[in-house]
Order: structure tokens, then sequence, then C-alpha cells
């Protein structure tokens, strides 16, 4: 049954859709406007993904990858939240200037997100295949019975056992790994052309977190979706992404093969996270840091925003922004210093 | 290492400790930082009280309205209980401020004199019902248990009386008509069937805050640190769980000050000749459309008086949380 | 170095499973530890992992005296820390520490920075005489990286990391022998992470401190940790110098473990081992009878149903074992620095 399902998409995913740039985020600029001040969370982020591959967004809390996110999907909570320049094509039209109706339209068929909390993402007062038929009925126009259908398919999809005997049960009644699963299966239930997944293992152990990393890996290549997986675990990102852009401050500061990134990073942040996080196949010694804290959005330090905390800091970083630049073939840094990270040995 | 000795890990730096840890650390501390008085949540709450506009213009007002209750005598010389037929319903003017009522007595003096019985009444009851509320609360949801079990069973049963039928049965057996109780014995009696019926919401409102806020982390971390019973519930939970009782004890004044007009209007609260809002209100009813300003002068003082207390309850609640400052 | 500051025998804590408001029937026990020993020597670090539900923050809690064992018991210094009270419970209070998971909630939100820490020296008074207190606390601060001017703060008005160096500085202040640290990095971003634990590591240098180091985190856990114990369902499945696990590890589980962690380097993706469980873990309600891992493990015979598989060296290991088929098997890649 849902071999018959697979192939029917996949063959609608290669025919149909365009090759091209699939969604491309230019220039995004989003403030929150508060009592306290201005906060700019996001201050000029340019990214793409095409379908067929995994672009992982890689930031700490409050690096505004989240955000961008939730801007892309129009689900940014406006008041605080404003766009204050910059667009998000979607198959080369701005969604930013879209009408609400339009925007909808492309939610959930166009482009669809799963978050990293699947309790709170389900709706508790409703059985997960109700959930996940009501979509069909809805957006499709099915029938109670064959969106039922539909949805059963799509729960045996993402491998929830028993398919049939899991429609009927309420989100408290699976595990974190299996509402992940059905959070899956409800944001691909309309065939969408992106995924985003937001911090989607984050909340799960490892062992659950590699089921559902395998299992995204798996639906996104036989759909051929563009998948944005934001994370700030750099394992899971060397597992999966093809790739990568590193956030800092609202800002893209590096952009590169996720080979290239691990081998030689270009940007002294992407060098210090490397160096800081403690790996499995080593042993203890003391870690090096990147010292000091993230920015204060409401208070961005002139200048390169990573320059009080980074070692190669010049005086040139304190009053130049640096510029995204290409620095190496389909590779990019935002550091005035990125041509020496590179060719150094 | 297996000493155990008392010192705090940098007083007394014991032989394997490199030396100098505690030492450049003291002398690293700028001298005004030194001279620093330590702080705490009330000194905190205080300073950003004074800070506000709010915060003044209410105590003033309650400040004043406190006053009239315990001296009345200071903002009027006028007679409250008797006045002359031929002032009656006499409007507001120069010799009687606010005019005079159907019985020709003057109408600010009965509104000064007024305050002691609504405020004394409402504030006794508030409190009584934080008091004996809170305290139930926080054992019912402290012990939890059949402690809890029992306190949460008795509080329903009280739960279940209705609120004016309630008083009405209770303040008709003690003070029914034919009982000759003093003014004070009647505002006692008044307090005490409010606090008998209204502790229950409180004691539920702050057991359901205890029990949210007793498993929260600090309260471990603090058990951890050998606290005990008492530290945990005055430094942790009490603090912690203030905050909605606060703010219902303030919605609560001016609920009571309503209330006990209502009983006076059924006959079994307040009687004339004490004189309270309540009562004027209730006697200025049948006048509204002749006579407004009988209606107008107590219930402006009523509200004014309630809406003092609901912004000082804000503005405290707001001091007491130090992330909204 | 060699004695054992703290020994666990056979720690046994089941939570009753209640129905009924009024009159409360227990239906069954949460077996959230179930028969767990081991010991911890002065100045290691063991570390204690896990994923969600084995048990390992009950562990910490009973080890904590926060929960008395339903069966066993814990010594300190041969001293069973369950029967003290009074004197004897103050006095052990003093030498067991604890390091929580959530620096946002295990401060009060109501206490300045100074209270905080200043909290262990009112609740024991003979540390450290009222007059000095204020200096010790500012001491404290300066000693975890935080400027004692900040005295006067409230918990909002730091970063994660530095809230969760408040809570160490509130562990170290009486100066304890032993700190449980329960997940203590695992909140924070990753560049803080590694200040945090560096601090940790800094901090038993100096003191020679004992730490019992709780986390689901096997990376973080091999970076810290001396021994490392593996949990499954209230279980120790496994337990061995931290080379003996990440190297040469003899349970299924373990190994399952070990080769779903994600290693941050892209060219490892198709040289690794990989085994992937299938399922969740059962209910520690009802746990499989016999070895409790059996209904995930892909080496389960019928003998695994029947018999528990007790933790000693077991041929074809050379470290405690609760597997009967316990056999070496690589799986982290090795990796040159």
């Amino acid at each position: 049954m849902s071999d018959i399902l697979v192939s029917e998409q996949s063959a609608a995913g290669t025919s149909g859709r365009p090759s091209g740039r699939l969604l491309e985020v230019d220039d995004l600029r989003v403030e929150f406007r508060t009592r306290d001040g201005v906060a700019k969370v996001i201050n000029g982020v340019t990214y793409h993904v095409d379908a067929g591959e995994t672009l992982a967004v890689l930031g700490e809390s409050g690096s505004g990858k989240s955000v961008t996110a939730q801007t892309i999907m129009g689900i940014l909570d406006m008041p605080p939240g404003h766009v204050s320049g910059g667009q998000v094509r979607f198959h080369g039209k701005d969604i930013l200037k879209m009408s609400a109706e339009e925007r909808r339209r492309i939610r959930g068929e166009g482009i669809a997100m799963i978050f990293q909390d699947s309790l709170s993402a389900l709706n508790p007062v409703f059985t997960v295949g109700f959930q996940i038929a009501e979509q069909f009925r809805v957006r499709r126009g099915m029938s109670r019975s064959d969106a039922k259908k539909r949805a059963i398919e799509m729960l045996d999809q993402v491998k929830i056992p028993n398919a049939k005997g899991r429609f009927s049960n309420y989100p408290h009644q699976f595990s974190g790994g299996m509402r992940q699963r059905a959070m899956i299966a409800m944001s691909l239930a309309l065939d969408p052309e992106v995924l985003i997944a937001d911090e989607p293992t984050t909340a799960l152990d490892v062992t659950v977190q590699a089921q559902i990393m395998d299992l995204l890996g798996e639906l996104q290549r036989e759909r051929r979706m563009g998948l944005i997986l934001i994370t700030h675990d750099l394992g899971v990102v060397a597992d999966v992404a093809d790739r990568i852009a590193v956030m800092y401050a609202g800002r893209i500061v590096e952009e590169a093969d996720v080979y290239d990134l691990y081998a030689k990073p270009a940007h002294p942040y992407t060098l210090g996270l490397l160096n800081s996080i403690p790996r499995l196949d080593e042993k203890g010694q003391e870690l090096r840091t990147i010292k000091g804290l993230p920015p204060n959005l409401m208070n961005i330090p002139p200048g390169c925003p990573f320059n009080p905390r980074c070692p190669m800091a010049q005086p040139v970083c304190r009053e130049k922004v640096p510029p995204l630049l290409q620095v190496g073939v389909g590779r990019a840094s935002a550091c005035h210093f990125a041509e020496e990270l590179v060719n150094r040995d | 290492m297996s000493d155990p000795t008392a010192a705090s890990i940098v007083s007394t730096p014991p032989v394997e400790q490199p030396t100098g840890v505690g030492a450049p650390a003291d002398a690293g501390v700028p001298e005004n930082a030194r001279r620093e008085k330590p702080r705490g949540l009330l000194g905190d709450a205080w300073r950003d009280l004074r800070r506000k506009p709010l915060f003044w213009i209410s105590a003033t007002l309650i400040v004043v309205f406190v006053l009239m209750a315990l001296f009345p005598s200071l903002f009027t010389n006028g007679d409250p209980e008797n006045g002359t037929l031929t002032n009656s319903r006499v409007e507001p003017s120069a010799n009687g401020w606010f005019g005079y009522d159907v019985q020709g007595r003057d109408v600010f003096a009965r509104v000064i004199y007024g305050a002691r019985a609504s405020i004394v009444v409402s504030l006794l009851s508030v409190l009584g019902t934080l008091l004996i509320g809170g305290t139930m609360g926080i054992i019912a949801g402290y012990r939890g248990g059949w402690v809890d079990a029992l306190l949460s069973r008795i509080a329903d049963v009280f739960f279940g009386l209705p609120f004016v039928l309630g008083a009405i049965v209770i303040l008709t057996t003690f003070n029914g008509s034919g009982t000759s109780n003093s003014k004070a014995e009647i505002m006692a009696l008044v307090s005490i069937s409010l606090i008998v019926l209204s502790w229950p919401v409180v004691m539920r409102l702050m057991r359901s805050s205890v029990l949210a806020t007793r498993e929260a982390d600090y309260i471990v971390a603090a058990r951890a640190l050998g606290a005990g019973t008492g530290r945990i519930i005055l430094k942790h939970l009490l603090p912690n769980c203030l905050a909605p009782l606060l703010v219902y004890g303030t919605i609560m004044v001016g609920t009571f000050i309503g209330v006990e007009a209502t009983l006076s209007f059924l006959g079994v609260g307040l009687k004339s000749p004490v004189v309270s809002w309540g009562i004027m209100i209730n006697e200025a009813q049948n006048y509204i459309r002749v006579s407004p300003f009988l209606l107008f002068f107590p219930s402006a003082f009523l509200v004014t008086a309630v809406l003092s207390f609901v912004m000082l309850g804000e503005a405290v609640r707001e001091a007491l949380d130090p992330k909204l400052r | 170095m060699t004695e054992n500051i703290l020994e666990v025998r056979d720690l046994v804590k089941h939570y009753p499973v209640t129905r009924g408001v009024v009159f409360k029937k227990t239906v069954g026990h949460v077996k959230a530890v179930d028969g767990v020993s081991f010991e911890l020597k002065a100045g290691e670090t063991l570390g204690v992992v896990g994923e969600s539900g084995c048990g390992k923050s009950t562990l910490a809690r009973v080890l904590m005296n926060l929960e008395k064992p339903t069966a066993g018991s814990v010594l300190y210094k041969g001293q069973d820390i369950a029967k003290l009270s009074g004197g004897g419970l103050r006095r052990l209070r003093r030498q067991i520490q604890l390091v929580m998971q959530d620096p946002y909630t295990s401060l009060n939100p109501r206490m300045t920075v100074g209270d905080l820490i200043g909290e262990p020296f009112e609740i024991h008074p003979e540390v450290a005489p009222k007059g000095s207190r204020r200096d010790k606390v500012k001491e404290l601060l300066d000693l975890v990286g935080l400027n004692p001017e900040h005295i006067n703060r409230y918990p909002h008005q730091f970063s994660g990391g530095q809230r969760q160096r408040i809570g160490i500085a509130r562990a170290l202040a009486l100066r304890p022998e032993i700190i449980v640290c329960d997940e203590p990095v695992s909140a924070l971003d990753v560049s803080i992470q590694a200040q945090v634990m560096n601090l940790l590591e800094k901090l038993q240098n100096e003191f020679g401190l004992s730490y019992v180091f709780i986390a689901h985190d096997l990376s973080v856990v091999r970076h810290l940790s001396d021994r490392v114990a593996v949990m499954y369902l209230g279980k120790m499945v496994e337990i061995g110098t931290e080379d003996e696990i990440y190297e040469r590890p003899t349970h299924p589980y373990t190994q399952a473990l070990l080769s779903a962690v994600p290693v941050p380097d892209p060219t490892l993706r198709d040289n690794k081992a990989i085994i992937r469980l299938t399922g969740d873990v059962p209910s520690p309600v009802s746990p499989p009878s016999g070895c409790r891992f059996r209904t995930r493990c892909w080496k389960a015979q019928d003998v695994c149903a029947e018999q528990v598989p007790l933790l000693e060296i077991r041929q074809g290991s050379d470290h405690p074992s609760a597997c009967h088929f316990a056999e070496k098997r690589e799986i982290v890649p090795a990796h040159e620095v």
C-alpha cells in the first residue's frame, strides 16, 4: 500500500518540479520591537535550498536561526516581530508580499515545518489520526473514509508500528519518538517541496534521535524534498547535511559544503565551535572555548558582531562589518581574514 | 580530605589547596562594591515602589481613607447622625458641600464617618481571609496526602454554601432583629461571617500556587542544601506564591465593601444609626432620579477607595517580581 | 586516592503508582532504580549515562538523600546516609552537594545572587561567621568566573551559562567532598557548555572534588569522566573505565548507544558502525523479565528472558557487563588528532 504511494509521489517529484532554486532567502531583516528597545534579530540573512538538498542552519540560541524559519513560514509573532527588509522567494516569487490566502496555500503544500516540541505542536484533544486526516479533508477535499485511509498510509510511511491501531490514539499516548514521527507524517501529508525541521531531535534520546534522522533522510530522498535542518548539534549536521550555513547574531557568518566546513572552517566562530565540543572519539583534554557571551541583540557591537569574542580580532574588525564573500568554490565567509583561515595549513 | 572541616571553601584554604585562590579574589573586589549594602527582595521591592507614581497616589489615598476611619472629626465637624428635616434633600452648596439626605443629615459628614465601618469591615475581613485561607493553603499544598485531602474537603463544604445566603443565616442567628449588639460587635460579626464564607477561595488559590511551586527545582536545591521546612516555606514558597493572593486580596477589599452594603440593605448587617457607605447607597436608591447626589458621593468614595487598594496591590505585586523591574 | 568515598549497594527505588483520590490504591510500582551498586573513589569522576527514564535522575535524588531508598544502601565513608538524621544529616549535607540541570528553574527568581550563594551559610551557620559571609560570597563568585560586583543582581539578569556558574558556586560554598552533577551542561549552548565543563574540571583539580556526573550526552561524559556507568531501565548494564566503555564496549546497549551518537566529522559518515535500535524504552512499571534490554536486543535468546544477567566480569569482557553474550565490539571510530 505504502509502496504505491511512494512511487506515485516520487514520480510527481521528478517530473513536476523545476530543478532550480526552490527556496531563497535574500537579505532578510527582522527586528523585534519591544518596550525596552529594538532587538535586531536577523540582520541580512541570505541562503537557499534546492530540491533534494539538505541545508543545515547551525547556530546557538539567539542566533536567529529559528526566527528565519518562522518568517519563511509566516508564523512569526507580529508584533513584536517586524520584517524590515529582504525577500523570501519560493519558486522565484516573494512570499512576503503575497496575500494571506496565497501564503496559506503555500504552507503545508509548498513549505512545511516540524518543531522541536512535538507534544505542544500536536493538539491534545484530537486523535493523532484525526489531525492528519483533517488536512486531507480540508485541503484536498477528501471524504472522511478516504482521508482516514491516507492518514494511515502516512503513519505507516513514518514507520509507526500498527498504524491502523494507532490512528485513534491521542498525542499523550505516544512516546516522544512516536510523536515526532506523527509530526513528520502530518507535515508531509500534503507533499511539501521544502521541509523545515527546527531542532527536530533536540528533545529526544540519542537512539531515538538516530531513528528520526534516518527517517527524515529517507523520506527526503524518496520525495526529493529540500530540507532545511535547523540545529545547534554539530554531530547531527555532520551526519546528514549537504551544505551548512552558520549563523551568529542574526547573520550568516559562513556557508560551505559540509566536508569543507569541517575540514577547514573559514570563520573563527565556526572554528571555535568545532574546537569547543567534546568528542565521543577523543579523550578529555581541556576544551578550547570561545570566550565571552553572544551579544545582546539590542546592542550588537559595531563592526563584526563576533569581534569581542574573536581570538583573531584586529582594529578593522571593530570598524567594518565584514560582508559574506566567496572564499572558494561554493563557500563564503563573513570574516576579514577568511582567506588566511582557508589558506592556512 | 577526610576531615570534615567546618570551613568554607575559600576562608581557610587547606594545605593541598593552592593558596591564593581566596586572597586575590578578595583583593580584586573594588572598594565601592564592598561598601554597597547587601540587599534582599523586600529592600529592592521598596526601592522599586518608591519610584512608582502609581504607588504614591494609591498610598496617599489609602492613608487619607484610614485617617478618615480613625479620626473622622479631623475632616468634618458636622453631625453624621442627626439632622433637621427642613434640610431634607437640599442640594450641595457652600454650607453643605455634599448636600443633605432625606432626613436632613449632612452627607459630607456621613460620608466621612461612613469610611470607618466600610473600611474596617472590609480590611478586617480581607486580612482574616488571607491569613486563614493562605495558611490552610500552604499546609494543604506543602504537606499533601491526607492532610490535603481533609482540608480540601472541609473547604469544599464551605465553598458549597451560597455566599449571601450563608451570610444571612449566620447574621440572622447572631445579629437578627431583637438582638442588641454594640457597633463593634456588629462589625466583628459581619467580618467573621465574610471570612468564614470566603477563605476557601483563597485556600484554593494558595494551594494550587504551592503545588506548582513545591516541585520547582529551586525548592529541591534548597532541600539538598539542608534547608528546613520553615526556611523553605518562608524564603522560597511564600515569596513565589504571594502574587496571586495579593491581587485577589485587593480585589476582595472592594468586593467586601459592596457585600457589607448588601448585607446592610438586607437588614442583617450594619444598621442605622451606624453609618456606612453601603447603608448610604441603599438609602439613596429610592431617590436616584430626584436627588442623584445622594447616591453619587458615597459611591464616589467607595469607588475611589476600592481603586486605591487595587492600584496598591498591583504596584506591590510588580515590585515583588524582580523580572518586571 | 583509592579510598571509596561513596559506596552504593543494591540500591532500589520504587515509586508507587496510585489510583483514586481519597482512598488511594497502589496499582503498581515504577521501578526507577532497581538494584544498582557502584563505588566512587575520592577525587574521581564517575559518569552515569543513559537515556531518559533509565533512572539516572532518581539515582541522583537518592544519593542526595532527597528520597529514601526502597532497599539497599548508600554509604558515605561507611555510614548509611538513609539512617542519618538531625546533626549527622546536617554534617552529611555539607559533604555532598548537587548541581542541577536547568539553570533557569534551579535558582529562586526572587532571591539575589548574594542571598542564593549565601543561603548555604545561613543553613549551616557554623561554617562561616555572619560578618564574613558576604565576602565569602564574592570570593565564590570570583572563583566561578563571575563579577563579584553583581552580587545584588537577580538570576534573570544572567545568561544560562552564568546561572549555571551561580549554581556551581552555591554547591561549592560549603566545601563539599562530593558534587552530584545532574545534567549540568545539557541546557547550555555549545560554546557555553565547554566553558562550564572546563570550570568543573578546574574546580576538581583545585579542591580534589569527587563528581558523580550524570548526563545523557556520551561525548560530554567521556570528556569529564574517569569511569563510566551505563544505565538502562533502572539497571546498570556496564561499568568500566572511560577507555573500557568507549573503546571496548561489550554490552549491546552500550554499543547501540555509542553508535547512535553523531560524530562531528562528515568523513566518518560511511565507515561508521551503525546499530539502530527499534522501538522505545519499555515502561519502568512493568519491565521485561530477565534482561531488561532483551526486547530491543538483536542478540536476545531464550536465556535472556529467563535469567537476569548479573553485572560482572565475563568471558569476552575485561570489565563488568550485564549481558549473557558480552562481546567486545569497536564502535567509536579511531580519531587521529
